[in-house]
């Protein structure tokens, strides 16, 4: 922080410069230590990981780089073996789904918060939403099995109102779409809430004058203004959702292979490192594409910023 | 459109809001019942006898003896403890270096914006598995020997992008107005910073530190990765081929009750607005 | 008339438009910084590899391990890596075998429960190993499967010098000595053994007695099977009446031919999560592992049974084995002997519940344990009978072999 004090810059002559020099070297100082963590303890190890994808061979003889860009419509192109473009494709429909299902649910959520609620709760409602989640995600999960099984309450509760079927929760993609949005609605609620927080209680008295229907007021002020938060909520959410091995394997049945399950499963049991690698950089290519082309179409507010 | 020229609004804004809207609190309210079942469900449990000392679902009557030998089962508890430490430190650490990085990237422009911007999707968006392997090769390569450093190390690496996105859609359109504001009344950066940056980011801070201590507590393939001969909660849970004793559930409930009675605490104590 | 103002030609502005260069200069620094970055990584990353396992198994042949472990001697204390909970645990938390071990021996033991599962923990040990260093452990209890196959084939465990171990000659039961996947015990000796049998709740179905009952269209939607491929399909070659280490490629097919005509009735393929799924009424038959169901028996559900198919079932081992690169090889070897006695083995037995590899534990047990359900449980101590049934998996031969096996058994599960 010391750059911001001009007096210990001594390297311009000039008063003004010395400023200058100051004012424009602050993002920097502010940004060096996160970036620096990132990309020594991030980057340059997942670069290397993914760089695997292009390598060929096997465990047993060994990896070397050969530039094997030929993997990729190996592995997604027609002639592929294992349809990973199928579980690529049921991944991103699976996330898109949870996805909204935690915006439609989250946002009212985070709008209850943010301007229906005494100031002095919004921290203790906002903690409320995320304080099942420091439970371990295990014990959850079991939880939820145990209450949606085939003797649990839930199920015992509807043959006894007479509800008969034999129908199964687990094992369906519902049963997974809905793990995925339980398990990711705090991080859709909280960047809303960020979002529509800092928006200034007198923009709805004017905007109230000014349509005088809360249904507009709504759509044409709070929505817009908070479109940050959404894209930031959707960002954490979809992603997380769509490279989610977990849920699937605990919940899900035998149509709901995803990709990021396949994924481990290349690496770890199979030893197929140059195959979970280009599959992981297929799908953080995917993510890309579909949340730029959000970006674009719908706004974030900066949209440069996020690209 | 509207005739607010001759009927102006009588009552407060506020007030007429929430007589068109009371399905708000419902939905609130109902949502947070269910997050809360399976929780509700675990307590319950957690004073179930249990036979063998592994969780079972068959209620064999009401004890208090898991919570009394909370530390009877070797590895279990440290696994817990070690958990707890690594997700303050990682989250605690994660929001002071990312709050400046979100600051920088919201509001200045300069070399490498873009890039970092890039990097941070990208940590958000890179499969854990890969990030774990890779992790793991790098720390050999560095010749840094695993263990509870190499855990925050890596915790805090992923922590640091999901505190920066919830940042920026709090920074995003607040503008610099304040601060120029307090500027013009003599205060310096630094003084506006800490006086009306920071309380006005208090909200964003505090989401993200929670958003932050989730991720990390529950993480468990990286961790697996780069964890070495510690061992966090959810890979001693994970790891358990005989059936889990009760006393994890305890745990569960304790680490939820800490949580809501500080959530609580924090309201009954706060007189004055939060912002 | 042109008017010098106004004549394009003549417009400084417009001039400077048309020949001013596009590019920035903060546009070119971009490229030439991303450029000059990437032409720096490929240099440095067209020397990246990944060594392979096939290095390894030269050296470790050529070694003689009768001065290998005459260099080697006892240090006083042991790193012990194993999964969570298995091992005996008393009310304080204390594990009376180890203290019993070091009151004997004066070897301190650094129990470490890191093993979750073992694609995963070989993932962590494999690059160390790989790199001749030390992993941090001296003991480590792997299932035998393709991980196990693999570090006894790039010579990455110690072979044991069985001089040092009399008791395992003389107390291990006979079925677990000699194994398919270790000829000889070279490399490792059995810590607690398992069965993948088949479980099913009386009250929902009658007695099953074979893999055939599973065929049958009433079980629609009601069977769970194991998510491992290694499970399943050594489970189908069992079905159709193949020994699984005798198997060859066609059988491998006609066991996926099984596999599909089992797959209406199966509503999921489990990792774990089979044993809620039993209880609760989900499901009605599922494959399963001996000591979870004797645990769910303990825990009140009596009436989900555990049987051995008629067709035989699946054994599998948790092998205490030695790292070539261990630290205290000596103190290793000190405590698998001293595990292989009844008193030993029958504390963690006791704890444990899964089949002990010691058969005169069942009286120590039984007498001065003092636990009967233990003792007798047939989860515990097979009788004869079922160990004539009980076969092991199926042994590759190499990484191919390997891969065969998972492009034609994966489809199965990971659809």
């Amino acid at each position: 922080m010391s750059a911001i004090d001009t007096s210990t810059i001594s390297l311009p002559s000039s008063p003004v410069k010395g400023r200058r020099f100051a004012r424009l070297s602050v993002p920097y100082f502010l940004a060096i230590v996160g970036s620096a963590w990132m990309i020594v303890l991030f980057l340059i190890p997942l670069i290397s990981g993914l760089l695997v994808s292009l390598m060929t061979g096997n465990v047993e003889q060994g990896y070397t780089l050969t530039w094997n860009f030929g993997i990729y419509a190996q592995l997604f192109g027609p002639g592929a073996d294992v349809p990973y473009a199928l579980f690529l494709g049921r991944a991103l429909l699976f996330g898109v789904t949870a996805t909204l299902i935690t915006i439609v649910i989250g946002y009212p959520m985070a709008y209850f918060i943010a301007f229906r609620v005494t100031p002095r709760w919004k921290t203790p409602l906002l903690a409320l939403v995320m304080v099942s989640f420091l439970v371990s995600f295990i014990i959850r999960t079991d939880m939820w099995a145990f209450l949606l099984g085939g003797n649990g309450p839930l199920l015992s509760l509807l043959h006894r109102l007479g509800v008969s079927g034999d129908f199964h929760i687990l094992g369906t993609p519902a049963a997974v779409i809905g793990g995925l949005a339980y398990n990711n609605l705090p991080f859709m609620v909280l960047p809303i809430y960020v979002a529509l927080e800092r928006i200034d209680a007198r923009l709805f008295e004017a905007a109230s004058d000014l349509y005088g229907n809360p249904r507009t007021v709504f759509m044409k002020t709070t929505l817009p203004l908070s479109r940050s938060g959404i894209f930031s909520g959707i960002l954490l959410v979809f992603i997380d959702c769509v490279g989610d091995p977990v849920n699937a394997q605990l919940l899900g049945g035998k149509s709901t292979y995803l990709i990021g399950q396949a994924i481990q499963d290349t690496y770890l049991t199979q030893q197929e490192y140059n195959v979970a690698a280009a599959l992981s950089t297929v799908l953080m290519i995917a993510l890309g594409i579909i949340l730029f082309a959000y970006a674009r179409i719908f706004g974030t507010e900066n949209i440069e910023d996020l690209v | 459109m509207t005739q607010t020229a001759t009927t102006p609004v009588k009552a407060p804004f506020a007030e007429l809001r929430a007589k068109r809207r009371p399905g708000l609190p419902i939905i609130y309210w109902v949502v947070i019942a269910i997050t809360l079942l399976p929780i509700l469900s675990m307590i319950v449990y957690s004073f179930n006898v249990a036979p063998n000392h592994r969780i079972t679902y068959v209620w064999h009557g009401f004890t208090f003896a898991y919570y009394l030998h909370l530390t009877d089962l070797s590895g279990l508890w440290q696994a817990f403890v070690l958990s707890i430490v690594i997700a303050l430190a990682s989250s605690a650490i994660s929001v002071v270096i990312g709050t400046p990085l979100a600051l920088a990237l919201e509001r200045y422009r300069f070399l490498g914006r873009r890039l970092i911007s890039g990097i941070v999707f990208v940590d958000i968006a890179a499969p854990s598995i890969v990030v774990g392997a890779a992790s793991l090769s790098f720390f050999l390569t560095v010749n840094l020997h695993t263990g509870f450093l190499t855990i925050l190390l890596v915790h805090v690496a992923f922590n640091v992008a999901y505190v920066v996105v919830t940042l920026r859609a709090r920074l995003s359109g607040m503008g610099t107005v304040l601060e120029e504001a307090a500027g013009d009344l003599g205060a310096t950066p630094l003084t506006a910073f800490f006086r009306v940056t920071v309380p006005l980011l208090m909200p964003g801070i505090l989401a993200s530190f929670l958003l932050a201590l989730a991720m990390s507590i529950d993480d468990y393939v990286i961790t697996a990765f780069v964890a070495g001969p510690a061992t966090t909660f959810p890979l001693f849970v994970y790891g358990v081929k005989t059936g889990l004793p009760p006393q994890v559930l305890c745990f569960g409930t304790i680490i939820f009750v800490v949580g809501l009675v500080l959530a609580f605490a924090n309201g009954a104590l706060n007189r004055r607005s939060s912002i | 008339m042109s008017d010098p103002e106004r004549d394009p030609s003549r417009d400084p502005a417009l001039l400077r438009g048309l020949t001013q260069s596009r590019i920035s200069r903060r546009g070119l620094i971009r490229a030439g910084g991303a450029l000059g970055g990437a032409a720096a990584i490929s240099a440095l990353l067209a020397a990246c590899s990944i060594p392979g396992s096939d290095q390894g198994g030269a050296a470790a042949s050529e070694i003689d391990w009768t001065s290998w472990w005459a260099g080697k001697k006892k240090a006083g204390t042991l790193n012990f890596a194993n999964w969570p909970l298995y091992i005996d645990q008393d009310d304080k938390g204390n594990s009376q075998s180890l203290a019993l071990f070091t009151k004997a021996t004066g070897i301190e033991v650094n129990y470490k429960e890191v093993i979750q599962d073992i694609p995963g923990f070989y993932a962590k040990v494999a690059p160390l190993l790989r790199g001749k260093q030390s992993t941090g452990y001296d003991l480590m209890v792997i299932t035998n499967g393709w991980e196990l196959t693999e570090m006894i084939q790039n010579g990455w465990l110690a072979q044991l010098d069985h001089s040092q171990l009399p008791n395992f000659a003389k107390y291990a039961d006979p079925s677990i000595m000699f194994p398919s996947f270790d000829p000889g015990n070279l490399h490792s000796a059995v810590w607690q053994t398992g069965f993948t049998g088949l479980a099913y709740n009386e009250k929902l179905t009658g007695p099953i007695t074979s893999f055939a009952d599973l065929l049958d269209p009433k079980y629609k939607g009601k069977i769970g099977m194991l998510s491992d491929n290694t499970e399943y399909g050594n489970a189908a070659l069992l079905a159709i009446g193949v020994d699984p280490n005798k198997s060859t490629r066609d059988d491998w097919k006609k066991a996926y031919d099984w596999l599909k005509k089992l797959e209406p009735n199966v509503a999921k393929f489990y990792d774990q999560g089979y044993t809620d799924a039993l209880q609760n009424g989900d499901i009605w038959i599922s494959q399963c592992y001996s000591g979870d169901i004797f645990q769910v028996q303990a825990g009140g559900h009596p009436e989900i049974k555990y049987v051995t198919p008629k067709e035989g079932q699946v054994m599998w081992h948790d092998n205490m084995c030695i790292p070539i690169t261990a630290d205290h090889p000596v103190d290793a070897l000190a405590w698998m002997n001293f595990y292989y006695t009844p008193e030993i083995a029958g504390l963690v037995a006791d704890y444990v519940n899964y089949v002990c590899p010691v058969p005169a534990a069942r009286d120590y047990i039984l007498n001065t344990i003092g636990d009967p359900d233990v003792a007798n449980s047939p989860l515990v101590f097979p009788n004869a009978e079922t160990l004539a049934k009980s076969h092991e998996y199926y042994v590759y031969k190499d990484y191919a072999d390997y891969q065969a096996w998972n492009k034609l058994f994966n489809p199965i599960a990971q659809s």
